[in-house]
C-alpha cells in the first residue's frame, strides 16, 4: 500500500512542480468548447433531446470528458521513457508487488484527470440551467470513473509501446475517434446506422451519457437517446476494471530471451 | 576469436561461503540475435566485481537479467541463493541497482527521492531516517538534501543514485555504466565514493563498464565481447597472461616500418589507432636496436606494461574503444 500512496502522491507533486502541463490539458478543450460550441449552435439539432437545447450546452458534457480524455492520456505518455530511462526503472526492480505499481500511477493520473475536469465543471452554471450542488457532485464521481478507465487505457498503450512517437499514433487513431464518437460532439440519434452501431459499443459513450445525466440531476427529460444512468455506471465500472486488471497483468510480464 | 573462457587462474580458497551471484549457462537472445552465449560466472562475497565489454557486448543485457527487468531464455542466475527466475520478489530485496539514465525523478528534492525510495522497500519510518542520514552524511549531501535533483551537477545526481541504490542495505548492489557522461574528475569522485561505501556497507558489487581505467579498480572482471564471455579474473592475473612488455612505436610510414620489422626481427606487430605495437619479454633490450636500425623511421618509442585494452585486443583481435567510436 506504501508504494501506491507513493507513486500516486509523486505524480500529484510533479504536476503541481510543472503547473504549464495544466494549461496546455485544459486550454484546448475549452477553446473547442467555444469554437465549435458557438460555431454550430445555429445549426444542432438533436432528434429525441430536449427541444430547447443549445449546441454549447449539449457539447458542454463531451468537453468536459475531453479534458479528462487529455489530462490521463497526456500523463501516461511520461511512462514510456520514465520506464527505460528515468523513475520506473528503480521501482520495477524493487520488490513492491507489480499491482502498486500499476495503481499507484493510474490513481496518481486519475486523481489530477479529474480535478482538472472539476475546474471546467466549475463553469456549469453558466449554461446547465439548474445546475446543483447534487448534480455536480453526481457528475464528479462519474469523472473519477472515466479517469481511472481512461488512465489506465493509457497506461497499458503506453506500456506497450517503445516510442512516444507511437503513442501519438493511437492517440490520433483510436482515442480521439473513441471521443468523437462518444456522444460528446453529436447525439447517436442523429448518426447513421453502422455510426450509431459503434457508439453503442463505445464505453466512452457510457462516460459521457453518465456526465451528461450527471449534470442534470438525472433529469428524464436529458435521457432522450442515452442509456439509462445506471447501465452507464455499470460499464463504466467494469470498464475500469478490465483496463486496470489487463494493466498489471501486462506490467507481470517479463521478457524472456 | 578464441570463443572458448578462459580461467585464467582459479583463487585458491578456502572459504566455505557459497557465491553471492551464481550465473549458469545463462543465455538471452533477441529475435534470434543472440545477445548472451552460456554464460556461467560465480561472483564471491565482498568482490568488487567488473564487467567489462564494449556496445554490445551483452554486458548491459546481462545486468538487466540480474536485476531481474528480464528472465533468461536459458540457463539460471541464482543472487544469494535464489533464482531471479522463480524468486524474483526475494531477489529484488536483496539486490541495490544503479542504472545508466537517472532513476531519480529530477522534479523531486534529494530528500524526497530518496524518501520515496524506502517506501518503496516498505522501510519502517525510524529506519529510513536513519538510513537517509547515514547515507547523505557518507556522500557529503547533507546541505543538497532539500535540493531539486534537476539543479544538481552529473556527478551530485550520480552520488544521489548511490545513496538511493543503497538506501535498504542491499547484499549486493549493481551498477550498469554509472559514470555514463561524467567528466573524468567526477567519474573519479564516484568510484571514490562507491570504494568508500562498499567496505563501509561490506556488500558485493557487479558493475558494468567500457571503461578500462574503472575495471582496474576491481577486484575481478569478466570480459565480454559479442556475448560471449573473453577472459575471466583479476586485472593483474589478465595483464600477466600477455607477459612481459608492450612496445609502442609511432611513425610516418608505420606499414614499411612493421614490414621491416617483421623481416629483421621476426616479431610480430599490430597497428592500432596509427600505433605499431610489439609484445616483447623486455621492452627496454629492444629499444636501442630498433632506434638504430630505424632511425629515420621511428617518431616515437615507449614501453609498457600490458594494459587490460591489451587483453581485450589479444582475445578478440579488435580494440575495445575502437568498437565504441564505430
Amino acid at each position: 500500500m506504501n508504494a501506491v500512496t507513493m507513486l500516486a502522491r509523486r505524480e500529484l507533486v510533479r504536476f503541481v512542480r510543472q503547473r504549464s502541463r495544466m494549461i496546455a490539458v485544459v486550454a484546448s478543450p475549452i477553446l473547442f468548447w467555444i469554437v465549435i460550441g458557438s460555431g454550430l449552435n445555429k445549426s444542432f439539432q438533436y432528434p429525441g433531446g430536449p427541444e430547447e437545447i443549445s449546441y454549447l450546452e449539449y457539447f458542454f458534457p463531451g468537453s468536459v470528458i475531453l479534458i479528462v480524455l487529455f489530462a490521463s492520456v497526456f500523463s501516461s505518455i511520461s511512462v514510456i521513457e520514465d520506464r527505460r530511462e528515468g523513475f520506473l526503472q528503480a521501482v520495477l526492480v524493487a520488490p513492491a508487488p507489480r499491482s502498486s505499481v500499476v495503481l499507484g500511477k493510474v490513481f496518481g493520473i486519475a486523481i489530477l484527470a479529474t480535478v482538472q475536469g472539476a475546474l471546467f465543471l466549475a463553469l456549469a452554471p453558466l449554461v446547465v440551467p439548474n445546475v446543483t450542488i447534487g448534480s455536480l457532485l453526481l457528475t464528479l464521481i462519474v469523472l473519477a470513473f472515466v479517469s481511472l478507465g481512461l488512465a489506465s487505457l493509457g497506461f497499458l498503450i503506453a506500456w506497450s509501446m517503445d516510442s512516444t512517437q507511437g503513442f501519438h499514433a493511437v492517440m490520433n487513431l483510436l482515442l480521439v475517434p473513441m471521443w468523437m464518437l462518444s456522444g460528446a460532439l453529436l447525439p447517436m440519434s442523429g448518426a447513421t446506422g453502422w455510426v450509431a452501431a459503434i457508439m453503442a459499443w463505445n464505453p466512452l459513450m457510457y462516460g459521457v451519457a453518465a456526465a451528461r445525466l450527471g449534470i442534470y440531476g438525472l433529469d428524464p427529460r436529458h435521457e432522450g437517446d442515452l442509456p439509462a444512468f445506471g447501465l452507464a455506471m455499470i460499464v463504466l465500472v467494469a470498464f475500469s476494471l478490465i483496463t486496470v486488471l489487463a494493466a498489471i497483468w501486462t506490467v507481470r510480464h517479463r521478457q524472456r530471451g | 576469436m578464441k570463443k572458448s573462457a578462459v580461467r585464467v587462474r582459479s583463487r585458491t580458497s578456502t572459504r566455505i561461503k557459497p557465491p553471492v551471484v551464481r550465473i549458469s549457462h545463462a543465455g538471452f537472445s533477441y529475435k534470434n540475435r543472440g545477445a548472451l552465449r552460456d554464460l556461467s560466472l560465480e561472483v564471491e562475497e565482498g568482490d568488487l566485481y567488473g564487467i567489462l565489454g564494449p556496445n554490445g557486448s551483452g554486458k548491459s543485457t546481462l545486468f538487466r537479467i540480474l536485476s531481474t527487468l528480464v528472465l533468461p531464455g536459458s540457463g539460471d542466475v541464482e543472487i544469494v541463493g535464489r533464482s531471479v527466475t522463480t524468486d524474483p520478489g526475494e531477489v529484488r530485496r536483496s539486490i541495490g541497482v544503479v542504472f545508466q539514465s537517472l532513476s531519480l525523478d529530477p522534479k523531486l528534492t534529494v530528500l524526497e527521492n530518496l524518501i520515496y525510495q524506502g517506501q518503496l522497500y516498505g522501510l519502517s519510518q525510524d529506519l529510513l531516517s536513519r538510513r537517509i542520514a547515514h547515507s547523505l552524511n557518507e556522500l557529503r549531501l547533507e546541505d543538497r538534501r532539500g535540493d531539486l535533483v534537476e539543479s544538481l551537477s552529473g556527478g551530485l545526481q550520480r552520488r544521489v543514485e548511490l545513496a538511493k541504490g543503497l538506501l535498504h542495505s542491499p547484499q549486493v548492489l549493481l551498477l550498469d555504466e554509472p559514470t555514463t557522461g561524467l567528466d573524468p574528475r567526477a567519474r573519479m569522485d564516484f568510484w571514490r565514493f562507491l570504494n568508500h561505501l562498499r567496505r563501509r556497507e561490506r556488500v558485493t558489487v557487479i558493475v558494468t563498464t567500457h571503461l578500462t581505467q574503472e575495471a582496474e579498480q576491481c577486484d575481478r572482471i569478466a570480459i565480454l565481447d559479442k556475448g560471449n564471455l573473453v577472459a575471466m579474473g583479476s586485472p593483474a592475473e589478465l595483464k600477466e597472461t600477455i607477459g612481459g612488455d608492450i612496445v609502442a612505436l609511432v611513425s610516418k610510414r608505420p606499414e614499411t616500418l612493421r614490414k621491416q620489422i617483421a623481416r629483421r626481427f621476426k616479431i610480430p606487430t599490430t597497428l592500432v589507432d596509427g600505433e605499431l605495437r610489439l609484445g616483447v619479454k623486455h621492452g627496454v633490450k629492444l629499444i636501442p636496436r630498433l632506434t638504430r636500425t630505424f632511425s629515420g623511421l621511428i617518431q616515437s618509442i615507449t614501453v609498457r606494461k600490458p594494459s587490460l585494452e591489451d587483453v581485450f585486443l589479444e582475445r578478440t583481435g579488435h580494440m575495445l574503444e575502437e568498437r565504441i567510436k564505430g
